[in-house]
């Protein structure tokens, strides 16, 4: 299992037992700072981008949180992380620390807001038209399921990821994301998206949709291609306008705010 | 239902009491489980060998006990004259039936709702003797129990639990003693090793795996941090009847990744300690990770066998240890014999001649992050390895995987989480495992059977010619002992974290292990 998981809970249900943060941060000086800015860099900039610009995280460099209305809540999610999302609990820093996190993320909030040029009406015909984006992907309830769902990959992903991903696919594949090729003893051979495996069998979803389940000692070849996507690169197929356009429809795909 | 567990109870063979006699010579009655390790030099082996490489293919399971409390269910079972004893989370005991799985009776403790814990409301199990039955809280309290009726005989506090102390262990029963170890590794605790009286509850001893200043040991703490080292004691031991010892791990020293506040070798976390049974006093040490600053504990079982190292049958302990490094000690003085990697490891260039390692530069914890093999969890951890005197060799479930480990800042509160930083995944990385068996003199591999995922489940040997384990997703398996090649398995649907056991029900050889929030028997159709 998942030790992330079980440090995850058992930290989280160590620090609740602790009193509740203040509303105020009590750690802003020019050092906190400093210190904070060390500290994101090794713990949140991985996800968030060294500017809080957002990748495979959510964009920081906000000067409104959708999840962090004030300091105070903001330094609950970097405490306890935000279930159901890949965003982890910080069991390794204590309260002092979170709150130096907490002050340079706010002062990257500060700093210039990205704009996304590109028109996102457009970007939104584009997805459901010319990109064939519906295909593989579900926004609001509608379109496939080989890709992931996106209705609010906006508030999970920096522009620039968003970009990326359409233009080099393979330099974007989510956490966790593996693509497999599974061939049988018999020879059928099935490429999928791996959603679960463990040491004698494998289940994968083919790209139209259906399930698949394997025993290992069944299969001829299992090839794990890592950092493969079956996503195509939409490179010289959209021009750089209906890809700005598509980026900044995505990036406006922010749930509530 | 009333009825039923009454029927049940009286088609039982009486009870017998469970002496220290019978502990000291558990492997002359293969169809019980009498504590945790399956005998005092804890091997994890049994005897039995009804069940074999020909016919475990039809091991099918005879009954499931839930439990009702969801946290990990790291139970070791004890069976004792046709009852099984097991601990539940977080503090609870039940006794079973063996042949139907029905509860005979069941210890429910009350806690106080602020608990200070690091890692979960778990229990790896009980220990007995004579008529009593003894278990730890996560409250910090040592308690007997009735073996027959679960009535409390008395409950003796073993420390403040409000000061992160908490008691996850299996204790052991020596003589006419309960020995019994303490977590709380990351509130900045100073650890120890107890003993009571079995009879009343009684401290008889303790060793205070810190030594106090002046004592020898203190100087390798720098300053005060003595006073709030960890070096708990969270996993069972050993004990070698005949020197009268007690050999048990002891945990990384606190604050676990901020080394700089504790300045030092920080004596006796991550060692083995060598302790008479009657009083406690320390024989020997061995210090497996010299101001550890990766959380690499020692709390691992340590074995007892014999070897012939060099060209010498010498009495000696073996070890895999957190920290990556399979260790070959003597019994009798602690000296270092022989030692090897037993995973992918990049912390240290080698053990030099005394068994001490050879670090390597820039792989402590940083503040932004530094990548090192093994993880956190390390190279394997709490759950057991096992040693078959049939195959002579020693099997341990191994972890493969790293972590960045980030250093924070370390000032102490009492009762509140002291580890000074901590771990994140290597990114783009999937750890996986393997149980792999190594020649016990050398640490040489003589084969290994791969995992999907580093796991967290302990391996049983069993004179049938095989070896047991269970996986993060829910497998438990069946090897051949010699080859490692899987010749069983059943998916039980939950996370396997737990030791598996082997013992007679109605004459016939069973499997238990607990997996998910059930234990599952097994037995040959």
């Amino acid at each position: 299992m998942n030790r992330a998981l079980v440090m995850l809970l058992t930290f989280a249900m160590a620090a609740a037992a602790q009193e509740s943060p203040p509303k105020e941060n009590p750690h802003t000086s020019g050092a906190d700072l400093e210190r904070g800015a060390r500290l994101y860099s090794g713990h949140c900039a991985p996800c968030h981008g060294p500017k809080g610009e957002g990748a495979r995280g959510a964009p920081l460099a906000r000067p409104k949180l959708r999840r962090a209305a004030d300091d105070q809540a903001l330094f609950r999610v970097i405490e306890n992380g935000i279930s159901g999302t890949d965003m982890p609990g910080a069991w390794q820093m204590t309260p002092r620390e979170i709150w130096q996190v907490v002050a340079h993320i706010r002062a990257l909030g500060r700093t210039a807001v990205e704009i996304v040029p590109g028109d996102s009406v457009k970007g939104e015909q584009l997805f459901g038209a010319k990109g064939n984006c519906t295909q593989c992907h579900t926004i609001k309830g509608k379109g496939g399921t080989a890709g992931p769902e996106l209705s609010e990959i906006g508030s999970r992903r920096g522009a620039d990821h968003l970009r990326t991903s359409m233009l080099d696919p393979e330099a974007a594949t989510p956490e966790g994301f593996l693509q497999v090729v599974a061939v049988t003893r018999s020879g059928k051979s099935v490429t999928g998206i791996r959603l679960n495996e463990d040491t004698d069998s494998i289940q994968l979803r083919d790209l139209a949709g259906g399930l698949h389940s394997f025993w290992k000692a069944d299969l001829k070849r299992l090839d794990k291609e890592k950092g493969r996507s079956p996503m195509p690169s939409y490179k010289g197929v959209l021009s750089n306008t209906e890809i700005a356009d598509l980026t900044a429809y995505l990036a406006s795909l922010r749930g509530v705010l | 239902m009333k009825s039923v567990l009454l029927i049940a109870v009286a088609a039982l063979p009486l009870a017998a009491q469970v002496s220290f006699e019978r502990l000291r010579k558990a492997e002359l009655e293969p169809g019980n489980w009498l504590t945790y390790s399956g005998n005092y030099s804890a091997h994890r082996h049994s005897p039995l060998k009804q069940i074999t490489a020909l016919n475990v293919a039809r091991l099918r399971p005879v009954w499931v006990h839930q439990i009702s409390r969801l946290d990990k269910f790291e139970t070791t079972p004890l069976v004792a004259d046709g009852v099984m004893y097991i601990s539940e989370s977080p503090s609870n005991v039940t006794a079973l039936d063996t042949r139907t799985g029905r509860t005979l009776w069941r210890y429910r403790r009350t806690l106080p709702r602020d608990l200070r814990l690091c890692c979960g409301q778990v229990n790896r199990g009980v220990a007995l003797l004579d008529d009593l039955v003894f278990v730890g809280t996560v409250d910090a309290h040592l308690v007997a129990l009735d073996s027959k009726s679960g009535v409390v005989r008395w409950d003796a506090t073993v420390a403040d639990y409000k000061t992160g102390h908490s008691i996850t262990v299996a204790p052991l029963a020596v003589k006419d003693k309960i020995i019994v170890g303490i977590a709380g590794g990351e509130f900045g605790v100073r650890g120890f090793i107890d003993a009571y009286s079995a009879k009343t509850g009684e401290r008889a001893w303790r060793f205070w795996t810190i030594p106090a200043p002046g004592e020898p040991g203190s100087e390798t703490w720098a300053g005060e941090s003595w006073k709030t080292g960890s070096a708990t004691t969270w996993v069972t031991g050993a004990y070698d009847s005949e020197s009268n010892t007690v050999f048990w791990g002891t945990g990384n020293p606190g604050p676990d990744w901020n080394g700089e506040v504790r300045l030092g070798d920080n004596l006796y976390s991550d060692s083995l300690v060598a302790l008479d049974g009657d009083t406690g006093k320390l024989k020997w040490h061995f210090q497996f990770t010299p101001h550890d600053v990766h959380d690499w504990d020692a709390t691992e079982v340590p074995v007892l066998a014999e070897a012939v190292v060099r060209g010498q049958k010498r009495k000696v302990v073996l070890f895999a240890n957190r920290n990556g490094f399979y260790y070959v000690l003597d019994r009798a003085s602690g000296q270092y014999l022989q030692g090897k990697a037993f995973i992918h490891q990049t912390w240290a260039k080698d053990l030099d001649d005394s068994g001490r390692p050879v670090r390597l530069p820039n792989t402590f914890p940083s503040v932004e992050g530094t990548k090192v093999y093994p993880s956190v969890p390390g190279a394997t951890n709490w759950f057991s390895p096992s040693y078959s005197p049939q195959t002579n060799l020693f099997y341990v479930a191994a972890r493969e995987e790293g972590s960045v480990y980030h250093m924070g800042e370390a000032d102490y509160k009492a009762g509140a989480l002291f580890h000074g930083g901590g771990e994140r995944y290597v990114p783009g990385e999937e750890g996986w495992g393997a149980i792999r068996a190594l020649e016990p003199a050398t640490g040489a591999m003589k084969w290994e059977y791969r995992l999907h995922s580093p796991p967290w489940a302990g391996v049983l040997s069993t004179a049938g010619g095989l070896v047991f384990g269970g996986t993060n997703e829910g497998m438990l398996f069946a090897l051949d002992a010699t080859a490692g090649k899987q010749l069983w398995r059943f998916q039980t649907g939950g996370m396997v974290a737990s030791n598996a056991i082997s013992y007679l029900s109605g004459g016939k050889q069973h499997i238990a292990m607990a997996a998910g929030n059930a234990i599952f028997a097994f037995a040959v159709e």
